[in-house]
C-alpha cells in the first residue's frame, strides 16, 4: 500500500471518530431526543437538534468554501463528488421512505451504527435490518428497476 | 440556552469531521454511502477505517465524560426491523441520509441535497407526530 493510500485510510479512522464523537455529544445518538425533535405536537418539543443540523452545516459550509479553492484535495488526485443536479421520483421517494423509517424508531444510519458497541438489542435489530435493507436495494430493487 | 450547548458543539464537530474527510480524502461523508460501498466491496479498506472510527463513538464520548450517552429506545422490537428495512432501502434509493444530504449536501446548495432534506425531515416529522398522537 503507498503511503497516500495509508494516510487516506488514517484520516478515514480519525473523520470516523470524530464523527461518531459528535453524534454521542450531540445526542443524536438518542432516540428519544431525535424523536422528541420529530414529534412536534408532544406538548414538549425538543428543539436542540436544529443545532446540531446548524453547527454542522455551518462548520462544513467553511470546508466547502475552501474545497472551491483548491484543484484537488490534499491526499487524492481529484475530489469525488456527486454532480447530479436533476430531482428524480428515486430522490424524493427514497427521501420520503428515509423519512418515515427515521420518525418511527429515531434511528438514523450513523447513530445506529455508532450505537453497535453499547450492544442494546434494538440497535442491533436496527442495523440488521438496515443492511438488509440496503443490500435489498442495491442487489434486487436498483437492478429490477 | 445552556442545555444546547453540547448539541451545538456536537454538531460542530460532525461538521469538522466531514470537513476533514473532504479536503483531505476528497470524499462526501455521507453514512449510507460509505456503508452502501463497504457491503459493495468498494475501497473497503479506507470505508472500513471510517465505520471503525465510528463505532468508537461512544466509547471515545465515556472517556471524555465518564458515562455512555444516553440513549433510549421506546419503539417494539417489530416496529424498529420494520424502520430498519425502510431506512436502509430509502437511503439507498435517495442517494443519502442526514449526514451526506443533510450536512454536506445544504453545506454545499445542492438541489438535489436540498430536496431530500426536506423530504425526509418532512416525513420524519409527520411520522413521529402521527405515531406521538396515536400512542
Amino acid at each position: 500500500m503507498s503511503p497516500l493510500a495509508i494516510a487516506r485510510v488514517t484520516v478515514a479512522l480519525l473523520s470516523g471518530a470524530l464523527f461518531g464523537y459528535g453524534l454521542s455529544l450531540s445526542g443524536m445518538v438518542d432516540p428519544a431526543r431525535v424523536l422528541g425533535f420529530l414529534d412536534i405536537a408532544s406538548g414538549h418539543w425538543d428543539p436542540s437538534l436544529m443545532f446540531v443540523l446548524g453547527g454542522a452545516v455551518c462548520v462544513a459550509f467553511v470546508a466547502v468554501a475552501i474545497q472551491r479553492r483548491l484543484p484537488k484535495p490534499v491526499l487524492d488526485t481529484q475530489f469525488h463528488i456527486p454532480e447530479r443536479t436533476d430531482i428524480d421520483a428515486r430522490l424524493v421517494g427514497g427521501s420520503l421512505l428515509f423519512g418515515i423509517g427515521w420518525g418511527l424508531a429515531g434511528f438514523c444510519p450513523g447513530p445506529a451504527l455508532s450505537a453497535l458497541t453499547t450492544g442494546l438489542t434494538p440497535v442491533l435489530l436496527f442495523v440488521a435490518a438496515m443492511i438488509a435493507g440496503m443490500l435489498l436495494h442495491d442487489r434486487v430493487l436498483a437492478k429490477s428497476s | 440556552m445552556s442545555a444546547y450547548w453540547p448539541s451545538l458543539f456536537g454538531g460542530m464537530v460532525l461538521g469538522l469531521s466531514a470537513g476533514l474527510l473532504l479536503l483531505l480524502n476528497g470524499r462526501i461523508a455521507g453514512i449510507s454511502g460509505i456503508v452502501g460501498r463497504l457491503l459493495g466491496g468498494h475501497q473497503a479498506l479506507v470505508n472500513g477505517a471510517f465505520v471503525v472510527g465510528l463505532l468508537a463513538g461512544p466509547t471515545l464520548y465515556a472517556a471524555a465524560h465518564g458515562a455512555l450517552p444516553a440513549m433510549t429506545v421506546s419503539a417494539s422490537w417489530p416496529v424498529v426491523i420494520l424502520a430498519g428495512l425502510i431506512v436502509g432501502i430509502g437511503t439507498r434509493m435517495g442517494s443519502g441520509c442526514t449526514s451526506g444530504h443533510g450536512i454536506l449536501g445544504l453545506a454545499r446548495l445542492s438541489k438535489r441535497s436540498i430536496v431530500a432534506t426536506a423530504s425526509f425531515l418532512l416525513a420524519g416529522v409527520a411520522t413521529a407526530t402521527l405515531t406521538g398522537l396515536l400512542s
